[in-house]
């Protein structure tokens, strides 16, 4: 609001008009100087009239439903750490020329940046999901690239995972794609259901299901019994109960066909499938956002990591989903977590940049012990990595 | 003091608003192929800044990215720029999803005295337009840069989203 502006319109405009007789040719000259400079000197807010053309929508439409929205643009989020650069008193052009390239560099790179990265197996090859829609394979003894996975999808991979040789990618274009990753023609398989991106991606340990979750609040259960070679293949289940994204996603360790799945913001529900028939089995409110989920392997408990407002990790005792501790600590939503491979240890990664690690599991022995206690103290102690 | 005068007078004025005007066209041309806003097979690769660009082959969105610049590159001249927005929008919705704010300050005593005679815009190709924001963005600040003449601040705002981390 121009408030110097609007008073003068208020204000010396009036007064011009109410008293004609009684200003001077110069004072009217004045006015009118003023006036000239107020309008040159207000800031307008401009568009150019031209639209670009429209682009051509990369999501196929046959699978829209009455919520169907198409989300142009998803944000990525780096900021790159190299101090704030400016040109110095240039001398010399080409000195100005050379300062031209770094803050070119400096703007244009962190564009380019990834962070979704998932081991394999083998422990020993690492697949990074870009930004740009590629994936790429490093081997992380050598140190090196090993290949580049093009052509799959149209926008950024944020979601993988492993099953063997074959490299799961879910894209932000809603497909979902199997690579094998030991052939040239990588891609070997495509699901497609998901209209919004594909944040949550598991396969189930024997191999045959996998579990996929979208921001379009879906949850789809694929087989590779119901594989198509020409056409993309169809989902087992659609699971359409969850409000909100779902991410969070877990096969039961030891109850086959069981799976745990964790809703976004609007949502906050763990809900339990019975992945054979599709059934929901149970659902429990746990009061915040749900970002991930892991079972332990020893105990018949699962742990889940949440975020507004507590970013805790709840350990919950499966099935009565009684809870049995709180794991405070995280200042902002724990997005990761990953188990030791012992199954004793919990390492959790949230946005505040930390790692931390908690002995929640425990050994089978030890976990024994606990139970037998009447403590309410938390499994926590913890080394923070920053 | 003259000495100052003297360097700035190797990077003039016009070339200022040529460097940050072309500057435009490659920050519109990655951001629009960076956040998929039209297909990547669109876009053909080139070398500028010692980089990898992305260049847009659609001639329409070319032929919009032009005109955009060398207007920008009129009003820079003319010391009247202040900031360029690049808003992408939903087409469906029309929700604005993503802000590239770009800040533009002008040493005002490079800038000519001729100003006020200078044509203007045409009324023809430019309206007047609401600032496009977004409500509770979340906001990240990129590099600055400075040719001495201009100095142009980078901040993309952008929706809250779901999964992004903090």
């Amino acid at each position: 609001m121009d408030f110097d502006y609007a008073h003068y319109m208020l204000t010396d405009g009036k007064k011009g008009k109410e008293n004609p007789v009684g200003s001077s040719p110069s004072r009217e000259a004045y006015r009118k100087q003023l006036a000239e400079t107020f309008n040159m000197n207000r800031t307008r807010i401009l568009a150019f009239k031209n639209k670009p053309p429209t682009p051509v929508e990369a999501i196929p439409n046959e699978f829209s439903s009455a919520t169907h929205q198409v989300k142009s643009a998803k944000p990525r989020r780096h900021i790159p750490q190299t101090s704030e650069r400016t040109l110095d008193a240039p001398d010399l052009v080409d000195d100005y020329y050379l300062n031209l390239l770094d803050w070119a560099a400096a703007i244009f790179f962190p564009l380019l940046l990834d962070t979704h990265v998932k081991w394999a197996p083998d422990g020993r090859h690492i697949a990074v999901g870009l930004n740009n829609s590629e994936v790429q394979l490093w081997d992380s003894t050598a140190n090196r690239l090993l290949r580049t996975l093009r052509g799959g999808h149209s926008s950024r991979v944020g979601a993988l995972d492993w099953n063997n040789h074959i490299l799961t990618t879910g894209g932000m274009d809603g497909q979902i794609i199997n690579n094998d990753v030991r052939v040239r023609a990588h891609i070997v398989e495509t699901y497609q259901g998901h209209h919004q991106e594909v944040c949550g991606l598991k396969w189930s340990a024997s191999g045959q299901q996998l579990a996929s979750g979208g921001n379009d609040n879906l949850l789809h259960i694929w087989d590779r019994s119901m594989a198509s070679s020409n056409a993309p293949t169809q989902w087992l289940h659609r699971l359409e109960e969850h409000t909100a994204a779902v991410k969070a996603l877990a096969w039961c360790p030891f109850q086959g066909n069981l799976l745990a799945s964790g809703g976004g913001g609007g949502d906050r529900c763990i809900k339990f499938w019975n992945t054979h028939t599709g059934a929901c089995l149970n659902s429990v409110d746990t009061g915040s956002q749900v970002c991930a989920l892991l079972w332990n392997k020893n105990e018949r408990e699962l742990l889940s990591s949440h975020g507004f407002t507590q970013n805790q990790l709840t350990l919950w005792k499966y099935p009565s989903m009684v809870k049995i501790a709180e794991l405070t600590g995280h200042t902002s939503r724990v997005l990761f977590m990953a188990q030791s491979p012992d199954g004793c240890t919990v390492a959790s990664a949230a946005g505040d940049e930390t790692l931390r690690f908690w002995n929640v599991f425990g050994t089978p022995e030890v976990a024994t012990k606990a139970a037998a206690k009447t403590s309410s103290e938390p499994f926590a102690h913890l080394n923070r990595i920053r | 003091m003259a000495s100052k005068t003297a360097t700035k007078d190797i990077i003039t004025l016009r070339g200022s608003a040529a460097i940050v005007s072309e500057f435009f066209g490659y920050a519109a041309n990655s951001i629009l192929y960076n956040r998929g806003v039209y297909p990547e097979e669109s876009f053909a690769r080139v070398k500028k800044y010692g980089l990898p660009m992305l260049l847009t082959q659609d001639e329409g969105v070319k032929s919009f990215i032009s005109n955009l610049t060398s207007q920008l590159s009129e009003w820079l001249e003319a010391g009247k720029l202040q900031r360029v927005v690049l808003v992408i929008m939903s087409k469906a919705t029309g929700e604005v999803l993503e802000r590239w704010n770009f800040s533009i300050e002008t040493d005002s005593e490079v800038v000519e005295k001729g100003v006020h005679g200078q044509r203007l815009c045409s009324p023809f190709t430019w309206i007047e337009s609401d600032p496009k924001l977004i409500a509770n963005p979340q906001m990240v600040k990129l590099h600055s840069f400075d040719t001495k003449i201009h100095k142009v601040d980078t901040l993309v705002s952008y929706k809250n989203d779901e999964w992004d981390e903090e």
